[in-house]
């Protein structure tokens, strides 16, 4: 232990802990921008700057290690005053359009101007300009209102492992851009919005599709039908202000309602049918001798990532769509045909914890029903906002049930939402449909959780069945070195796009971090306890659907309609 | 290389052939000329004055009986192409191609000097012909640049026959690890990049640290404008760097080393590779040198344009290959340098400090200097000065005898007005303290500091003002940009310095000048940011006047500043 004062206040704290640690302890705050926890520590704001008797000059908490004997003032006049100018510094480089900025009063540089009572800006000097690029159908970048805080640099580089973002030029032109200053949608980038998540601005956003939204629902000729994800429940309440971990599924439906959405459906109902169109294909690729590992595909984000980073081992992936798009394909088909409605007139609308969902609606692939399968996508964030503006008050309204077929669903479905999720889905059925037995206890813990690689072998019949789940493409990147060295014997292997899965998706609410995170895992699986049904293939809206329309697993229309292809696109292509 | 009997042998065959360097007349060689290879005299054209006097000594038949060398700086480079021809230790200056066969004709071969292209010190009627007799060579003492006039850069041999490898023979077979260091430490040589931190205490960190391979890596990014005293030395004496860090590797435990040098040092590159080569081929690079069980060897890298990778940390980013920006320390690079590894960095002087400190020891080094600041410095003189180029001298050399002594004053009679040292962030000093002895702590107290080596004359031509935005320019185009108070904070000092000397300047720019200058140096991340502001500081400090007669009466009294109407 390393004893220091800190304020006047003593305090012991493990070696290799940071001045800011240890004054969270004493209970001094001092603000911070850069900074974020475990993924960005570079001390480069300078907000954070600290007195350390001894010191040459002041010294910035966040990165500096903590020292036996170390003198430290956390909020001297001269500190204070020091932060202030830095602040304003970084004021007199920003567009100051908060009040048309999307991340207004959700800000973390606003939060600071009004802390530091910052009154007046004394630099009237050049500022940054670069273009806007919204190439991207998922996410906007705008540089003037970055302030080089290189979190997004980070999760993308040390997380995902994308590295689609780096900073060129120097000085005050530095920018942080995909390499050479290219257009987001034109190189690596997989969508995944992991930056947006932590841009302490509104220099990554995601790209803003309420209007398309709103002129649909203001069409009388449109059938404008909704899905939701399984995450968004467990994150929509955030949007709205209630606390981090909320259940706001009824709360939800019931807004959606609201504003006029013609049916409410769910895609927990399309994620139940993914494990029966998933699972059978692992029983099959198991006894017909097809590719193993059998890698999951519901997220988008993951599917562009394998096919840049990858392409070698796509015959890996399921050949399974999202269940955003098997719900896309069945509501301008087996919906439209069933309701007697003109899939030309039905506008598909899409809630997801995701911007790559974004792009996945408008891969070429995605328009089997003879349209584009799913119109448009909004994010948790973007359906917050659509609440706002319609003035309701969701937390307060009375809770409502999904509409029928499409908004039945079981508890499997729910968890996807969740790393480890689909695997655990997907156990509950297969173990069922292979040994003909009941399971005693339907929660295979083994798959939960935040661990970046979570590996198990679970007994099913004859067969030990060897799974590996992941979230965070930078664990992915692991166990896809393994497969490609020979070295995996796994049989099943989930892998999701974002750390901690769906409900910490991209297009989650603003902030999501670590201890949100598990919030909403928890909720996640209380929503599937709370459910009467846990197994997919016990949800009687997907039997319905394999007796009326689709026949059966892996049959003709499911090839069509639930299954897809991938495109090699390698790097620096 | 085996053993010292070998390196002996090699050093005293050569000797024997470089006896008419020392001044020594030879039976069979007429004499060696010694043409200054530096850049600066490569830039003017010295390799046409060696054409010509080949031309000449063919001419006249005698080939065979002169050498003629293409040596590193010999530091005077306002007087370039210039040339020292032995025996007599002749000093020329400003040759042209013209002037070839005079020297040949009349020095070489009838024994009669070439009077007009003999130096002549400002104000004297007579010539001085010997080099050791100009004030300008006679003041300053030559310890890293021991071998600038005698040897020739690309012959290992020449290096050795003055005493070359010696230092690393001795350090290998006689020494134990921790007595190099020792001496280093007794030695009191400290970091010649700047900064001044004792070199003998790093490499004791990097010896301690846990953490294997270690690494030794020379910093060759000098970028200070108009300072090329690293550059002087790797042209013209690469194997005293190779030397001095395979010494440190030996003591630290190191097998590999880096040399980072720039892109825009392209000789020197030329000169170090080939040096590497050759130390390779004689087994002062590679395995089991001196038959002593150590391995070293070095590796190149080249900059890209940056000067911010002359920051310890950018340039250890550099040279794994990523955007050179530095990054907070601790941990500093002992415990975490390249690769993460414990790494010993030193400039290219320091390195070239090493090989003598460990043949002569620590206690005739320490005996040259001040208290604290001990051996020579090497400073780059630019600007208003008669005597442009490289010197070194003593530490505790006062900047008037540098200035007015060594440097020939101020040209056309103009008054002097200030010198500006440590480069683009170092202050500018006023005749005031002209008497100031030059150690770290001295330029320190008076605004400015060691720095590099850059010194800047001004004279009464000078306004202050221009020259604090010049400098303020020169860091904001090279901030890296990676912390705020040094993007947006010398940004916003130059664009209101730019306003005064527009004749835009505001009621209170001045104190809001200081404000910034003293937050960026509190509280930006590197030196670089830390420092920049000392040129507006020390300007404001010593000619406040100045810059109140720009903003109050819209006047420049240097008519250097153009107002706007």
């Amino acid at each position: 232990m390393i004893n220091l004062t800190i304020d006047n206040q003593k305090v012991a704290i493990e070696e290799g802990s940071t001045i800011l640690d240890a004054a969270q302890i004493v209970g001094a705050k001092i603000p911070t921008l850069c900074y974020l926890k475990e993924i960005n520590v570079i001390g480069a704001c300078r907000i954070c700057m600290v007195e350390v008797q001894g010191a040459r000059t002041f010294v910035p908490a966040c990165v500096a290690p903590v020292a036996e004997g170390m003198v430290v003032r956390t909020n001297t006049p001269s500190v204070i005053k020091a932060r202030k100018l830095v602040l304003e510094l970084i004021l007199s480089d920003h567009p100051m359009e908060c009040l048309t900025c999307v991340r207004n009063q959700n800000c973390e540089l606003q939060t600071l101007a009004e802390e530091f009572g910052i009154s007046e800006i004394r630099f009237d000097g050049a500022k940054t300009e670069y273009p806007i690029d919204d190439s991207s159908p998922a996410l906007i970048r705008d540089p003037r209102k970055c302030v080089l805080c290189r979190r997004c640099i980070s999760v993308c580089t040390n997380v995902q492992t994308v590295q689609a973002l780096a900073a060129e030029n120097r000085g005050f032109d530095t920018l942080i851009a995909p390499a050479f200053n290219d257009k987001l949608a034109d190189m690596e980038c997989v969508q995944c919005g992991q930056c947006s998540l932590v841009c302490p601005t509104g220099a990554i956003v995601e790209k803003d599709d309420v209007d398309k939204v709103w002129a649909a629902l203001a069409d009388p000729k449109k059938h404008v039908l909704v899905q939701t994800a399984p995450a968004t429940r467990v994150q929509l309440g955030e949007a709205v202000g209630a606390e981090p971990g909320s259940i706001f599924t009824g709360q939800m439906v019931a807004g959606l309602r609201r504003l006029g959405f013609d049916k409410v459906f769910d895609t927990d109902f399309t994620a139940d049918l993914t494990i029966l169109e998933e699972g059978n294909e692992l029983l099959q690729r198991v006894t017909q001798g097809g590719t193993l590992p059998m890698i999951t595909s519901c997220s988008p984000g993951w599917i562009k990532f394998c096919e840049h980073f990858y392409p070698d081992l796509l015959d890996h992936l399921s050949t399974c769509k999202s269940p955003q798009q098997m719900f896309g394909a069945l509501a301008k088909t087996y919906y439209a045909k069933k309701e007697g409605v003109d899939p030309a007139d039905i506008y598909s609308v899409s809630i997801m914890p995701c911007t790559a969902k974004k792009y996945e609606c408008q891969r070429p692939e995605m328009f089997s029903s003879g349209y584009q399968d799913v119109d448009v996508v909004l994010t948790s964030r973007e359906l917050g906002r659509m609440f706002k503006q319609a003035g309701l008050d969701c937390s307060n309204l009375p809770e409502e049930e999904y509409d029928a077929p499409l908004g039945i669903s079981t508890g499997a479905g729910e968890i996807f939402g969740a790393s480890g999720g689909v695997m655990e889905a997907a156990l509950r059925t297969v173990y069922e449909v292979v040994t003909g037995q009941t399971l005693e206890s339907v929660d295979f813990e083994v798959c939960r959780g935040l661990t970046g690689v979570k590996e198990a072998t679970v007994q099913v019949g004859d067969l030990p069945v060897k799974v590996a789940i992941t979230n965070g493409l930078g664990n992915a990147r692991k166990v896809l070195d393994k497969i490609r060295a020979g070295e995996a014997d796994y049989h099943f292997i989930e892998v999701m796009t974002c750390p901690g899965g769906c409900i910490g998706g991209g297009g989650s609410p603003i902030p999501t971090n670590t201890n949100i995170r598990l919030k909403r895992i928890d909720a996640t699986y209380t929503e599937d306890e709370r459910m009467v049904l846990r197994k997919s293939h016990e949800n009687p809206a997907v039997t319905a659907l394999y007796e009326e329309f689709l026949e059966k697993p892996l049959g003709h229309k499911s090839h069509k309609l639930l299954h897809t292809h991938y495109t090699p696109r390698g790097v620096n292509k | 290389m085996k053993s010292l009997d070998e390196l002996a042998k090699i050093r005293e065959n050569r000797r024997e052939a470089l006896k008419i360097r020392e001044g020594i007349p030879s039976a069979t060689e007429k004499a060696h000329v010694m043409m200054c290879g530096g850049a600066g005299c490569i830039s003017s054209k010295c390799t046409d004055v060696v054409d010509a006097m080949k031309e000449s000594l063919s001419k006249n038949g005698i080939a065979d009986q002169v050498q003629i060398i293409l040596t590193g700086c010999m530091g005077p480079c306002d007087m370039g192409p210039v040339a020292i021809v032995y025996p007599d230790a002749t000093f020329y200056r400003r040759l042209k191609p013209k002037d070839a066969e005079a020297i040949v004709e009349e020095h070489i071969m009838k024994g009669n000097m070439v009077q007009r292209l003999l130096y002549r010190s400002p104000g004297a009627k007579e010539p001085t012909p010997k080099v050791d007799d100009i004030d300008l060579f006679a003041k300053q003492k030559k310890i890293v640049l021991r071998n600038n006039f005698y040897i020739d850069p690309t012959s290992i041999e020449d290096y050795i026959a003055n005493n070359g490898y010696a230092a690393l023979g001795k350090a290998l077979v006689e020494m134990k690890p921790e007595g190099i260091i020792e001496e280093v430490k007794k030695s009191g040589l400290r970091g010649r990049g700047g900064a001044g931190f004792s070199s003998g205490m790093k490499w004791g960190f990097t010896a301690n640290a846990k953490g294997t391979p270690k690494y030794v890596v020379c910093n060759g990014d000098e970028g200070d404008p108009g300072a090329f005293m690293d550059r002087s030395v790797l042209e013209g004496d690469p194997h005293s760097v190779i030397e001095g860090m395979a010494i440190c590797g030996r003591a630290i435990g190191a097998e590999q080393g880096y040399i980072y040098v720039r892109a825009e040092y392209p000789l020197a590159i030329e000169r170090l590779d080939y040096a590497i080569k050759k130390a390779r081929e004689y087994g002062l690079l590679g395995n089991d040198i001196f038959g002593a069980g150590f391995n070293f060897d070095i590796e190149i890298r080249i900059g890209a344009g940056a000067f911010v990778c002359g920051e310890e940390t950018a340039l250890l980013k550099s040279i794994e290959g990523k955007r050179g920006e530095p990054r907070p320390r601790p941990p500093f690079p002992a415990n975490a340098g390249v690769w993460g590894k414990p790494t010993v960095l030193n400039n290219v002087e320091t390195w070239a400090n090493i090989p003598e400190i460990i043949l002569k020891g620590a206690d005739w080094y320490a005996a040259i200097g001040t208290e604290k600041s001990k051996g020579t410095k090497i400073f780059a003189l630019a600007g208003r000065i008669n005597n442009t180029g490289i010197v070194e001298v003593p530490m505790g050399t006062t900047l008037r005898e540098i200035v007015f002594e060594i440097g020939g004053g101020i040209p056309r009679k103009k008054q002097f007005k200030a010198v500006q040292t440590g480069g683009p962030s170092g202050g500018c000093i006023p005749a005031e303290h002209l008497d100031t002895p030059i150690d770290y702590e001295s330029l320190g107290e008076i605004g400015s500091m060691m720095g590099s080596g850059g010194m800047i004359v001004m004279d009464e031509d000078t306004c202050m003002v221009d020259i604090a935005k010049f400098f303020l320019d020169f860091v904001v185009d090279e901030s890296c940009g990676k912390c705020s108070p040094c993007r947006i904070g010398t940004k916003r000092m130059y664009e209101i310095i730019d306003r005064i000397s527009n004749g835009e300047g505001r009621e209170g720019d001045i104190e809001l000048l200081i404000e910034l200058a003293n937050t960026i140096e509190s509280t930006a991340l590197c030196g670089l940011g830390q420092t920049a502001p000392n040129p507006v500081l020390s300007t404001i400090r010593y000619f406040r006047n100045e810059y109140e007669e720009h903003i109050k009466d819209k006047k420049c009294a240097c008519n250097v500043c153009e107002f706007k109407e």
